[in-house]
């Protein structure tokens, strides 16, 4: 568990956007403005979002997570190889979260969070899961690092 | 009569305009040769004897300004994060400040990118990198880097201001003239190049104009403000924006074909003109330039004749394939040579047709077709030109040529490209007795009489 003191949600940054061909803009919207009122630093990036734009945003911002909305069934496709690319930018310990509708059809979903697990995601939610309850996980993930969230200057 | 003399001193040339400021009219022109190499006094001194020589006795000048692409131009290398962000953010401050972009570097400098900043010696060094509170290893990394380097040139920091400090720090204490600014990026996706564009002019005041030896006629002038690009986009902006009680010409371009490189610059905010477009990437500055190096009217020849082909050159100038060929043999061999014969003339007609139009479709942004579940989205990279009220065509070869009011017509958008962002209907002018640059010298201290100025003398050209 946590050594340090409790990192605070106003030193973490994160990316917020759809992935892929998606222009379902609505529910990252509402995360995204969850998120800045629940205090963290939120770098939206909208519809219609590669997976290497996320990776490039992160890296300059030197976010803390990166939030992946899919809501058009195609995510399999879009964030097949995210955590390489990821590590390939030198962000191999950012937490990566997804939510949305993940998949085509109705699916046991057991079977699609271990899907979206093994393609390195830290955290998988299904559509419908409120911002509240993603604030609660984002704050027990950020107390179980060791490090601090973020490297300052000179530090 | 209360008078202004504005000074380029150029790669070749010696240039002077005297204007009446109350008058708001030109007075006379002088030319002299670039005597910069030797001592820059010399090509002055012969530009005024010419000047005296066409108008009378000289005046006395209320303000003596100068700009300077002499001695290479002002040489840049700018250094940011990741390439599509802080360091595209980098270039466009540098490349909006005049700069001759020599070299743009992007993540951790390696052993072989510093020995090519060392090798490239520029005259100032942007290092950017990482938003406000977000990535700082890389430019404290990068600024080790260039602490240990041997390059002696100023280095301006423009990076996330939690380390600007540091990374100065690290500088200085290898005793590199450093100066901080603003951060070209300090918000993801915020583009602030503004400060560094400030920056670099201060650093090129105090500094290069001193290293570069201009300074030697520093009793012959007031002040060297800016690089000449960045007089020319000045001027552009006070067009452009015009003054409280002269309106000016709304969103331009500016397209200025040269002996080595072709510059585009725009001021226009390059919003989507239609509806549903989504832009995407990076905001553009609202003062865009653009330098294509490899389209030049001497120098740079055949690299025009590669980007369009020779044929369509051919084709354009009513010459066969040999005929063209044997022409842009005789620039290659000669890049001082000025057109002479019908046909050499019909030729640099046609290069100056395909620099402005491949010049153009660079510059300008572009959309295209997103197929996504809901439909075919449009996304737009880059500025929407098509709304732009004005193209105006500047340098010797546009305002010599046989036929500039064709070439600035390839500028304009082409139906059968319509991904291609260009000026729809613009009116077409010509800075035809080379103002642009002295109404962005006169800008700041004249601001009305440079406005007047500028639009009478950006003449109107063709039938649009």
């Amino acid at each position: 568990m946590n050594t340090g003191e409790k990192p605070k949600r106003g030193d973490i940054t994160l990316v917020t956007g759809v992935i892929g061909a998606d222009t379902h803009i609505v529910g990252n919207r509402i995360l995204s403005l969850g998120l800045e009122e629940a205090g963290f630093k939120v770098v939206t990036l909208g519809a219609l979002t590669p997976a290497d734009e996320f990776v490039k945003a992160a890296l300059e911002t030197a976010a803390d997570g990166i939030m992946v909305s899919s809501l058009y069934g195609q995510g399999e496709l879009d964030c097949r190889g995210f955590r390489d690319l990821c590590i390939e930018a030198g962000l191999e310990g950012i937490l990566l979260y997804i939510g949305g509708n993940l998949v085509v059809g109705k699916q046991d979903w057991d079977s699609v969070e271990k899907r979206y697990k093994e393609m390195g995601f830290d955290r998988v939610f299904p559509n419908g899961t409120r911002v509240e309850e993603v604030v609660e996980i984002l704050d027990k993930d950020f107390a179980a690092r060791k490090k601090p969230p973020r490297k300052k200057a000179g530090t | 009569m209360t008078a202004a003399l504005l000074i380029d001193f150029g790669s070749t040339f010696t240039k002077l305009r005297a204007v009446d400021l109350e008058k708001a009219i030109i007075i006379g022109a002088g030319q002299g040769p670039s005597t910069v190499a030797t001592d820059i006094t010399g090509g002055l001194t012969k530009a005024l004897t010419d000047l005296e020589g066409r108008i009378g006795r000289l005046p006395d000048f209320k303000h003596r300004l100068a700009c300077s692409s002499a001695a290479g131009g002002l040489g840049m290398v700018t250094v940011g994060l990741v390439k599509e962000l802080t360091a595209e953010a980098a270039k466009q401050a540098a490349l909006g400040a005049g700069a001759k972009l020599t070299g743009a570097f992007s993540f951790g400098l390696t052993k072989g990118d510093i020995a090519e900043v060392e090798a490239l010696a520029p005259d100032i060094i942007l290092l950017a990198g990482g938003t406000d509170g977000g990535n700082s290893d890389v430019i404290l990394e990068n600024a080790e880097k260039l602490a240990t380097a041997s390059v002696t040139c100023p280095i301006i920091v423009a990076g996330n201001r939690e380390a600007a400090d540091e990374a100065a720090g690290l500088l200085e204490a290898a005793g590199k003239p450093v100066t901080v600014t603003e951060n070209v990026m300090p918000e993801f996706g915020e583009l602030n190049v503004e400060p560094a564009r400030g920056a670099i002019r201060q650093v090129f005041i105090e500094r290069i104009v001193h290293a570069k030896g201009i300074d030697r006629a520093a009793e012959m002038f007031d002040a060297v403000l800016m690089p000449t690009p960045a007089a020319v986009l000045e001027g552009a902006r006070l067009l452009s924006e015009g003054l409280d009680n002269t309106p000016g010409l709304g969103a331009l371009v500016v397209i200025d074909v040269g002996g080595a490189t072709t510059d585009v610059h725009s001021v226009a905010t390059g919003e989507p003109t239609a509806e549903g477009v989504i832009p995407h990437g990076l905001p553009e500055p609202h003062l865009k330039r653009t330098v294509e190096g490899d389209l030049g009217m001497r120098i740079n020849a055949p690299a025009i004749a590669e980007a369009a082909g020779l044929d369509a050159l051919a084709g354009a100038a009513g010459l066969d394939a040999d005929g063209a060929r044997k022409i842009l043999d005789e620039i290659t061999a000669d890049v001082d040579s000025l057109p002479e014969t019908t046909a050499q003339k019909r030729f640099d007609q046609a290069l100056a047709e395909a620099a402005v139009a491949i010049a153009v479709a660079r510059h300008a942004g572009t959309v295209t077709i997103v197929q996504t579940v809901s439909g075919p989205v449009s996304m737009q990279t880059g500025k929407d030109l098509g709304s732009v009220a004005t193209v105006i065509g500047t340098g010797g070869v546009l305002a010599h040529g046989a036929d500039p009011a064709a070439a600035l017509a390839r500028a304009l958008a082409d139906p059968a490209r319509p991904q291609s962002l260009r000026p729809k209907d613009p009116e077409l002018r010509l800075d035809g007795d080379y103002l642009l640059f002295a109404c962005g010298l006169l800008a700041g201290v004249e601001p009305e009489a440079a406005l007047t100025l500028g639009l009478a003398h950006m003449h109107p050209v063709g039938g649009t």
